[in-house]
């Protein structure tokens, strides 16, 4: 520590790459600062409206804000179910799927073209909440109770959760004609900005300050670090597992009521198909260890804006959709040897030697 | 109601669980299994009744169909209904054609999976079914199974999909003409008289039969240089990969007056961007929206005159199979191997509702 007082300016970068929210920042300013040479008019923003006459921004950047929100919200209970259990849900694109067939079941009631919706909206939210959180509960308890690995657990559902989801509407395709149902996943009237970024953020503010009146980020990373001492000390390491699991399974929901308001439809085999991916690389592009133990928040949930500026970046850059799973593949190899903390504490140590040297030469 | 829902929902999963549960060997057949399980079980439901008035019915007038002969047992393999709306409308095609008042004794074996598909028709062969009905999800790897079948006496039938395989072993395949289906959209295209064409082109799956012949035929059009090609991307069937693909393009202030995308949801995905961009579409509007599979909502929006075109990709395979079969029960020969089916393509200018009521799917 003396040391790092002593050398205030080195000391700072070295811990600045020590920090875990360096990794997505350091990703976040590589990306804007390729795409500002490779075509500054990647950040124009203009003021247009949309066919309903609203006001509308619309730009790459708010392509990225407005895709980037749902997955910003999976990072969130990704997060707590990585550091709590260690493993991650692989099922959050299929339990998705559940989410938003619930929701277009509850407004289309038995008829799959409704001329007026059967139900208020916030009901159907609310249904899909609990159908999600049950499903959670399920990988939850399969994972705490009868400790499968959660990949494996999360499998099942993975496997089974868009036939269930078809099910659910009869294998039936319901399209909500109620222009309001669109406004979550569009623009509301009047307001230029996409409403999932609203979304996004009044979940980050209820988890921000879940976090910060609550012990849950304590017990949370104890279960994750150390199962057993944790138990020593009092917790129930089991019922926080599944906390975490349900706590996904509201976001889920949350993320599949945004899905389906975009087109008012579903498509059960391919809506937010490989999304798990992108929300566990939020994850571990955040810097957090994917074998559990101590998360930062908001390094996930700035991963997950990171990742949507990868993808709107390689759109532009008219790279084939097919092959995007390969430019992630590159990222995630590049986070994993970054994030290892041999190459860390050299990374750390190199930057260090450069300033001193530095220094000497200008002394 | 809710609760009974949940219940069943909940007990499906757990049945699931058990299926993956079981180990690696039968793993392969425990998830088409747990598939068939949670789809087969609102069917089931439904199928109950019906069933139980046809036995009632059999049971009344069985003297004249037992004297015509039994059931003709078919085995039936198709992709995952849920795969597409295309793949929904065929297998209800299948699941009506093929019923006991129609002489059928039926069974249905789901996956997109080939080796599960192959599994599933060696289960089929052994049960001694008469016919063998098959939608492959790939075109290698049947030769053996299809060996075993004729050697058991089997008949086999593709439908909607080809194999590679030599066309002895087996006895017509009825399929869609995917290269005709693109022809036939971009010859409507070109008769649009546009003064330029460009074009985004949301493509499907790569490498699948659909997307190759409706891609075809725009390559060559383009290749003539009578279209401009602003981007070609795969959505991958998606309507939301479609949507984002199509505001990348709007986003990058490329001009473009055609979309041209291989099915109707990635359609729908782009026309939605469309709208949030207020692009004016349809007939005689800025873009020109093409779509193909006819689903009903699709054509819905062809009458309303918010797209312009949808190609059918004809689902309906079961009369022609059904012809074929009593061609043979009653000693005939098929006169064709492969058999083109009859299909479509809709002008929004002179869609009517009876053509959305009779050819949605």
């Amino acid at each position: 520590m003396s040391m790092q007082k002593a050398n205030n300016k080195s000391g700072f970068f070295a811990n600045l790459v020590r920090k875990q929210i360096f990794i997505p920042i350091a990703a976040l300013l590589l990306l804007a600062i390729f795409n500002l040479i490779a075509d500054p008019s990647f950040y124009k923003i203009t003021l247009g409206y949309n066919s309903a006459g609203d006001p509308v921004l619309s730009g790459y950047l708010m392509t990225i804000l407005d895709y980037g929100s749902e997955l910003a919200i999976l990072a969130i209970g990704m997060t707590f179910v990585t550091a709590a259990s260690g493993g991650q849900d692989i099922s959050v694109g299929a339990t998705m799927a559940i989410a938003g067939s619930v929701v277009l079941r509850v407004l289309c009631g038995t008829n799959s073209r409704p001329e007026t919706l059967q139900a208020p909206i916030i009901v159907a939210f609310l249904v899909a909440c609990v159908v999600s959180m049950l499903f959670g509960a399920f990988n939850g308890a399969l994972v705490a109770y009868f400790r499968i690995q959660p990949m494996v657990a999360t499998l099942i559902l993975f496997t089974a959760g868009r036939s269930i989801a078809a099910w659910i509407n009869n294998n039936e395709l319901p399209i909500v004609s109620e222009p309001s149902f669109g406004y979550y996943g569009g623009f509301i009237p009047g307001i230029p900005i996409p409403t999932p970024f609203f979304i996004a953020l009044a979940c980050v503010v209820v988890i921000g300050i879940v976090l910060k009146v609550t012990t849950l980020r304590l017990y949370i990373q104890s279960v994750g670090i150390n199962e057993s001492s944790s138990r020593l000390n009092g917790l129930n390491p089991e019922m926080i597992k599944l906390l975490s699991f349900v706590i996904l399974g509201v976001c889920v929901a949350v993320a599949g009521f945004i899905k389906v308001s975009r087109l008012s439809s579903i498509n059960y085999s391919v809506i937010a198909k490989d999304i798990e991916m992108d929300a566990i690389l939020a994850v571990a592009l955040g810097g957090n260890s994917l074998g559990g133990g101590k998360f930062n928040m908001t390094a996930s949930i700035l991963g997950a804006y990171v990742i949507q500026f990868l993808t709107t970046t390689l759109y532009k850059f008219n790279v084939q959709s097919d092959a995007l799973p390969a430019y992630k593949a590159v990222v995630v190899i590049a986070l994993v040897v970054l994030s290892a903390p041999v190459v860390r504490d050299s990374l750390s140590r190199w930057w260090k030697q450069l300033r001193k040297s530095g220094a000497k030469e200008v002394a | 109601m809710k609760k009974k829902v949940l219940s069943a929902l909940l007990s499906v999963a757990m049945v699931a669980t058990l299926l993956v549960g079981c180990g690696s060997a039968p793993e392969e057949t425990a998830a088409p299994a747990a598939d068939a399980a949670a789809e087969e079980a609102p069917a089931a439901e439904e199928a109950a009744p019906a069933e139980d008035a046809a036995a009632d019915a059999e049971a009344e007038e069985a003297a004249p169909a037992a004297a015509s002969g039994e059931l003709i047992k078919v085995g039936i393999i198709n992709n995952d209904p849920n795969e597409s709306g295309y793949r929904t409308a065929n297998d209800k095609d299948m699941k009506e054609m093929f019923t006991e008042e129609n002489g059928y004794e039926a069974s249905f074996a789901y996956s997109l999976k080939n080796d599960e598909q192959i599994t599933a028709a060696q289960k089929f062969v052994q049960d001694g079914v008469d016919y063998l009905l098959i939608s492959a999800a790939d075109t290698a790897g049947w030769d053996s199974v299809l060996q075993d079948a004729q050697d058991a006496g089997i008949r086999v039938i593709l439908f909607d999909r080809t194999i590679d395989a030599d066309p002895e072993l087996y006895e017509a395949s009825i399929v869609s003409d995917m290269a005709k289906e693109g022809e036939t959209a971009v010859n409507w295209l070109k008769d649009q008289g546009l003064d330029e064409y460009n074009v985004i082109h949301i493509q499907g799956v790569m490498g699948s039969a659909a997307q190759k012949g409706r891609t075809g035929a725009l390559d060559a059009a383009v290749e003539a240089g009578e279209m401009k090609i602003v981007t070609q991307q795969t959505a991958e069937w998606n309507a939301e990969k479609a949507q984002q693909i199509v505001q990348s393009v709007i986003d990058s202030g490329e001009s473009f007056n055609v979309i041209y995308a291989e099915n109707d949801d990635m359609a729908k995905g782009a026309v939605a961007a469309l709208d949030k961009a207020n692009i004016s579409h349809g007939v005689g509007k800025d873009v020109v929206v093409m779509g193909f599979d006819c689903n009903k909502w699709a054509l819905e929006e062809l009458l309303a005159q918010n797209w312009n075109y949808d190609g059918q990709c004809n689902p309906f395979q079961a009369a022609y199979i059904d012809e074929i079969i009593k061609t043979i029960q009653s000693g005939g020969t098929v006169s064709e191997k492969t058999v083109i089916m009859e299909e479509k393509g809709f002008d929004a200018t002179t869609i009517t509702q009876e053509d959305v009521d009779t050819y949605g799917i």
